[in-house]
């Protein structure tokens, strides 16, 4: 059994591939264990009640708002941030769609909304815009009125399925 | 925002999550903590230690049972809405479902950890209350079966003692041309309701109404069930004329509260329209 006293326990997970541990109250928030000790500042604290969506990682695969999840329940998980998506200096078709797209502006909600927007296209490589609108839903952009995020969730679908097939 | 400090528990067992619970009089269950981990951060709710249940085995799956459905109570909402049986047998959860919340908190938040949170606001409650869910509660004398009239007891309350964990929700097979719907109102898509109504048929020939239930949500301390609207459709025919006299009949038993959402009076307007739309909608899925 996995059991915590109050004041610290250690967590281990791998975050972006890579195994990291830390030492954390039972109440960290998975999302500072991710900016204040793993120093991932690119997933970013908008609301924190839940409601905003900036701080959605991807945990074990599926998108989850860190400011709404402990650390110690990421215990064992693979954590994928925004700071995992580009290859190096080669952006990730979905960062790329929405660099050519403006699909941000200020750049507040891009970290949550490029998490939200690949995991739909993980699931629905081809959806269509009111699908995009609905997968998003959990994010809330003051920029944008979100018509170019469509827009970009949108061109990353069509280039995501043109790579694979190239790549195929 | 960070909770009042806790300790926390992830144990290997049901029996052992139970005797936690008991050792704790302060504990909750985390089943997914969609609702709770908010509440505590917002420190309307300060356990001085949690039980996350999340990891135990076994307890996420949909299975046919013969007569009913067995749903494991640590199923997410997005393999709720994924699963093809309750969409199309159990259309009202699938309804509910769909509209709780985002994708995030769908892919986190569990079936048993919504109906434990027991939130009169909340979409599954008033799903499960029309449907008559059974719920399998677990406790140190082995499990017993709760009927979802006997299971939301008030606001945050439900039938599940301290010790105890809700295991399984059963969902029996409907008869032949029978069908469900659940609709609500919000302002935004990802709000609270302002008001929510489930409703579910059976006919017979020419429309001629079978049974009814009729399920109420941000109606009172808990769902509710439209009783009188229920029983004056039994053996009429279903038009927009009887279907418009159980409307009115419905928001009769209903006790909407005044908010910063909705005044009382719009919230009752609301529980007509909607019980008229959500019966219209399951009597065209019929088959």
């Amino acid at each position: 059994m996995q059991r915590a006293k109050s004041e610290a326990t250690k967590v281990a997970m791998k975050v972006n591939g890579k195994q990291v541990d830390g030492t954390v109250e039972p109440r960290t928030l998975l999302v500072n264990f991710i900016r204040d000790d793993l120093g991932l500042t690119g997933t970013h604290v908008g609301c924190d009640t839940g409601h905003c969506g900036a701080c959605t990682v991807m945990v074990d695969g599926k998108t989850s708002k860190s400011c709404m999840v402990l650390a110690v329940q990421a215990q064992g998980a693979e954590i994928l941030t925004v700071e995992g998506l580009a290859q190096g200096d080669e952006l990730h078709p979905i960062q790329e769609a929405f660099w050519k797209n403006h699909g941000l502006q200020c750049g507040f909600c891009t970290p949550g909304l490029l998490m939200s927007g690949l995991y739909l296209l993980q699931r629905n490589p081809d959806p269509t815009d009111e699908e995009i609108r609905r997968g998003i839903e959990g994010n809330l952009c003051r920029c944008t009125g979100y018509v170019n995020v469509v827009k970009s969730v949108r061109a990353a679908a069509k280039s995501m399925r043109e790579g694979r097939e190239g790549g195929a | 925002m960070i909770p009042k400090s806790f300790d926390y528990y992830a144990p290997a067992s049901l029996d052992e999550a139970m005797r936690l619970l008991g050792e704790h009089e302060e504990a909750k269950v985390l089943a997914g903590g969609q609702s709770l981990l908010p509440m505590m951060k917002l420190r309307l709710a300060a356990p001085t230690a949690l039980v996350d249940i999340t990891k135990l085995p076994g307890l996420s799956y949909v299975r046919d049972e013969g007569g009913h459905l067995a749903i494991g109570a640590l199923i997410t909402h997005d393999a709720v809405e994924h699963d093809r049986t309750i969409k199309e047998r159990f259309t009202a959860i699938h309804d509910a479902v769909v509209r709780i919340g985002d994708q995030q908190v769908r892919n986190v938040g569990t079936i048993g950890g919504s109906a434990c949170h027991a939130d009169p606001a909340a979409d599954l409650p008033t799903a499960l209350l029309v449907l008559d869910a059974q719920f399998v509660i677990r406790g140190r004398e082995g499990p017993r079966v709760v009927p979802a009239r006997d299971f939301f007891v008030d606001v945050f309350a439900t039938a599940v003692g301290h010790d105890e964990i809700l295991t399984e929700i059963r969902l029996a097979y409907p008869p032949p041309r029978s069908a469900s719907a659940y609709v609500k109102h919000s302002l935004r898509e990802a709000d609270f309701a302002i008001a929510m109504v489930g409703a579910a048929v059976t006919v017979g020939d020419g429309d001629v109404c079978i049974d009814a239930r009729i399920g109420l949500g941000s109606a009172g301390p808990t769902p509710l069930r439209a009783t009188s609207a229920e029983q004056y459709l039994g053996g009429k025919v279903l038009d927009d004329e009887t279907i418009e006299k159980a409307a009115e009949m419905a928001v009769e038993g209903a006790d909407p509260p005044s908010d910063v959402h909705g005044s009382r009076e719009y919230r009752q307007e609301m529980i007509k329209t909607l019980t008229r739309r959500s019966l219209k909608l399951a009597l065209s899925r019929v088959k």
